[in-house]
C-alpha cells in the first residue's frame, strides 16, 4: 500500500510520468526536486530569474498579428507569440536560465545537455558562458551534420560538443549518452534536460520554467482582442514549448489546446515522429508516456525533417492531456510543414524554425475549420536561421555561389 | 519454496565462498551463439547465469554491452528468444535470471512476464531502472509467480533508501560497485566494500557486486566481502575480441575458470 501511495506523489500525470531510472540517479533527482521546490517559494531566486529574463532573454516576448499569413488560414486571426525573438532564438532559453541558476544553487560546476536541432544545446552553452559553468553537449552525429551551424555556435560559446555515434545517432541517443555521463559524474554535474520528458522532477520543473510563455500570451491576447483565443497551437516533439504556452490555458475550458506532431513522410508510412498520434504507452528515458516502440518494447527510430521534433517519446503531461481529452494532437507531414515555413517567410517576413512550421501548418488547417471569426494563438517557438541550409536544399535554392 | 538462486547462495555461503554470476545478452552474437556461450559458461564453472534482454536504449550500459545489444537486436532477438535462452541456461542445472530494462517487461505484460520467467524455470529478474516507487504491480506479479525481483543499488543510495529497496528485493541485492555504466575497469572501486557493509545493515539477503569486474584478482578481492561476483562486459569482450567464435567460446570458458578460482579466494 505504501508503495502505491508514495507513487502518487512522485510527479505523476494520471498513469504517466514517474521515475524509471538507475538507483544511482535517485539522490541527484531528489536533490534537484528539493532545489526546484525551494526555488518556487524563494522570492530572491524568482526575482533573479525575472531580472535575467528582462535584461538578457528579452522578455516579455511580443505578440505579432500575422494578417497576410491569415489569408491562408481561413481568414482566422493569427496571433504569434514571438519566442523566436528571445536571446538564442527560441523558447529554450527560459528553461535553461532557470536550471542553470538551480545548478549554481546546488553548488555544481558542470552542466551536460542533449540537443537535437541544437537550440537547446546553444541555449545551454549560452547559460553556461553567462554563469561560468563547464558545459558538455551531446548531439547525435546525424544531427551534427544537419545542424552544423549550431555546432559551431556552441563551440564559439565555449562548450564541448560530443557527437553521439550509438543507436540512431539522433536526439534519443544523445539523451542516452547524457544519462550515462550523468550516472558517472552526478556528484559535480547537473543534467540540464531540455524538454518536459525524463524522470521526475524534469517534466514538472521544465514546464514551470516555460509556463511564462502562456502567462504572458494570455494577458497579451486579452489586451489585444478583449477575449481568450479559440485555440492555442504549438509544435510537439518532447513538448516543452507546447506545455509552456498551454499551461496557463488548461483551466480555460473553452480554449482548445492543439499540439502538432511531426508526421514525417506520413504517419501511415511508419516514417514519422508523431508519438501520441502513432505510438503507444510505454517507458522511455525515465518516464512513462507515449513511445514509438515495436512489439518487444524496443524504441523505434523516429523520422522528421525537423531535428528538434525527431524524438520517439513525448512529455508525460501531454500523454495525460491527450487521454483526458483536454488537448488534441495531430500530425503534420514534412511537406505540410515546409509549405507553412515558406508561406510565413513570404507573407510575414518571419523565417520560422522548421519545428515551429509544424504549428503554423496546423494553424492553416484549424483556421480553415473554424473560419474568420476564430482567434488562434500560435507559439512561434523558434527562428529558422539554423534551418536555412535544410530549407535551401529542400526548395532547391543553390548555396555557396550567387547565381 | 525457495528459488534455485536462493538455494545456490545457501550453498556458497556454507562453502564460505562467493558465487560467480555470468552475464550474456540473448541473441549475441547470434541467437544460437548465445546458447553456446551459456554452455561455455557452465563448462567454465559459473554458479549462476544472467541472460540479458537486449534493449534499444540501455542507459546503464557502457560501449561493450551496447555493442552486443545492437548486434542482438539486429539479429531480431525477441522476448521469446530471451525466454528460450533462459530455458537453455536453466536446463544445464544452473540457477538463472533475466536482466532487463523495464519497458520490455511492460510491453510484454507485467504479470505475464513474471509468469513466463517462472514457467521457463528462471529464478528471477534483475531490473536496473525500475524504482521501488513504481514497483507495486511488479512486486505483486513476482510474488504471484514466486520469482525473485532483484534491485540494483548504488554508492549514492542513502541508508534510508537502501532499507526500502532491500526490503522489496529477494534472491540477492545487486550492488553497483561504481558510479557509472557497465564495463571492465582496471580496478574495482574501493567504495564497493563500504556499500556492501551498508547493505548488510539493512538485510540478510546475499549481496552480489557488479560493474567493472573482469579478472581473477578482482573477483578474489570482491569475494572477500560479497556473496556474489557479477561479470558481464569481460565475457562479451572475450567474444568481440576473438578471431573466431570458436576461439571466443574457449576464451569464455577459460575466463570463467579463472574467475571461479577467484570467487573461492584462490
Amino acid at each position: 500500500m505504501t508503495l502505491i501511495e508514495s507513487s502518487e506523489i512522485l510527479g505523476h500525470f494520471g498513469p504517466y510520468g514517474g521515475r524509471f531510472v538507475p538507483e544511482a540517479l535517485i539522490a541527484a533527482l531528489e536533490e534537484l526536486d528539493a532545489a526546484h521546490q525551494s526555488a518556487i517559494n524563494d522570492a530572491a531566486f524568482q526575482s533573479e530569474l525575472a531580472e535575467l529574463h528582462r535584461t538578457y532573454t528579452g522578455r516579455p516576448s511580443i505578440l505579432t498579428e500575422a494578417k497576410r499569413f491569415a489569408e491562408h488560414a481561413g481568414g482566422a486571426r493569427i496571433l504569434l507569440k514571438r519566442e523566436d525573438l528571445n536571446h538564442t532564438g527560441s523558447h529554450k532559453i527560459n528553461n535553461v536560465l532557470g536550471q542553470a541558476l538551480l545548478t549554481k544553487k546546488m553548488g555544481k560546476k558542470r552542466i551536460i545537455a542533449e540537443t537535437g536541432a541544437g537550440q537547446h544545446g546553444v541555449a545551454s552553452a549560452t547559460a553556461a558562458a553567462l554563469m561560468g559553468l563547464d558545459c558538455v553537449v551531446y548531439m547525435g552525429e546525424e544531427d551534427t551534420k544537419r545542424q552544423a551551424l549550431n555546432v559551431a555556435r556552441m563551440k564559439l560559446l565555449g562548450a564541448e560538443v560530443i557527437p553521439v555515434t550509438s543507436g540512431s545517432r539522433t536526439l534519443k541517443d544523445a539523451i542516452n549518452e547524457a544519462m550515462r555521463d550523468w550516472v558517472t559524474n552526478v556528484e559535480d554535474t547537473h543534467y540540464l534536460l531540455g524538454t518536459v520528458a525524463g524522470p521526475h522532477p524534469f517534466p514538472t520543473m521544465v514546464r514551470d520554467f516555460h509556463k511564462i510563455i502562456g502567462e504572458e500570451a494570455r494577458e497579451q491576447v486579452l489586451a489585444l482582442v478583449g477575449r481568450l483565443p479559440d485555440a492555442v497551437l504549438a509544435c510537439v516533439g518532447g513538448g516543452s514549448n507546447a506545455i509552456g504556452i498551454f499551461h496557463r490555458f488548461i483551466s480555460d475550458e473553452g480554449v482548445r489546446l492543439i499540439g502538432l506532431e511531426a508526421g514525417g513522410d506520413g504517419v501511415e508510412t511508419g516514417r514519422h515522429a508523431a508519438t501520441i498520434t502513432g505510438g503507444s504507452p510505454g517507458v522511455l528515458h525515465g518516464t512513462r508516456s507515449y513511445v514509438l516502440q515495436d512489439e518487444n518494447g524496443q524504441t523505434v527510430e523516429s523520422h522528421s525533417i525537423s531535428a528538434g521534433l525527431d524524438y520517439p517519446g513525448v512529455g508525460p503531461e501531454h500523454a495525460y492531456l491527450h487521454d483526458i481529452g483536454r488537448a488534441e494532437y495531430r500530425a503534420i507531414t514534412d511537406k505540410e510543414a515546409m509549405e507553412a515555413f515558406s508561406l510565413l517567410s513570404k507573407t510575414e517576413g518571419i523565417i520560422p524554425a522548421i519545428e515551429t512550421a509544424h504549428a503554423l501548418a496546423g494553424a492553416m488547417k484549424v483556421g480553415k475549420e473554424l473560419g474568420p471569426d476564430a482567434i488562434l494563438l500560435i507559439n512561434l517557438s523558434g527562428r529558422g536561421d539554423k534551418d536555412v541550409q535544410t530549407a535551401a536544399q529542400y526548395f532547391g535554392i543553390p548555396l555557396g555561389d550567387e547565381k | 519454496m525457495s528459488t534455485p538462486l536462493e538455494q545456490l547462495f545457501e550453498k556458497t555461503r556454507s562453502e564460505k565462498r562467493a558465487a560467480l554470476i555470468a552475464y550474456i545478452p540473448a541473441g549475441f552474437p547470434t541467437i544460437e551463439g548465445s546458447h553456446r556461450i551459456i554452455e561455455a559458461f557452465v563448462e567454465g564453472g559459473v554458479d549462476a547465469i544472467e541472460i540479458g534482454f537486449p534493449y534499444s536504449d540501455p542507459v546503464m550500459d557502457g560501449p561493450t554491452i551496447q555493442e552486443a545489444a545492437v548486434t542482438a537486436l539486429n539479429n531480431g532477438t525477441s522476448a521469446t528468444d530471451v525466454l528460450d535462452a533462459l530455458e537453455v541456461a536453466v536446463k544445464t542445472g544452473t540457477p538463472s535470471v533475466v536482466m532487463t530494462y523495464w519497458n520490455p517487461i511492460e510491453k510484454f505484460g507485467v504479470e505475464k512476464f513474471a509468469q513466463a520467467i517462472s514457467d521457463r524455470g528462471g529464478s528471477g529478474v534483475i531490473h536496473p531502472d525500475i524504482t521501488i516507487e513504481e514497483s507495486a504491480p511488479w512486486l505483486r506479479a513476482t510474488q504471484l509467480s514466486a520469482i525473485n525481483p532483484i534491485y540494483v543499488v548504488a554508492l549514492s543510495t542513502s541508508d534510508e533508501r537502501l532499507a526500502k529497496v532491500t526490503s522489496a528485493c529477494s534472491g540477492f541485492v545487486y550492488a553497483a560497485s561504481i558510479m557509472g555504466v557497465t564495463g571492465a575497469r582496471a580496478s574495482v572501486s574501493s567504495g564497493a566494500e563500504g556499500l556492501v557493509a551498508r547493505i548488510r545493515k539493512t538485510t540478510d539477503l546475499p549481496v552480489a557486486v557488479g560493474l567493472g569486474v573482469s579478472t581473477r584478482e578482482q573477483a578474489r578481492g570482491v569475494a572477500a566481502y560479497a556473496d556474489g561476483v557479477i561479470v558481464g562486459s569481460a565475457f562479451v569482450k572475450a567474444i568481440l575480441d576473438a578471431p573466431s567464435f570458436e576461439d571466443g567460446l574457449k576464451a569464455i570458458t577459460s575466463l570463467a575458470r579463472e574467475l571461479s578460482l577467484g570467487v573461492r579466494g584462490q
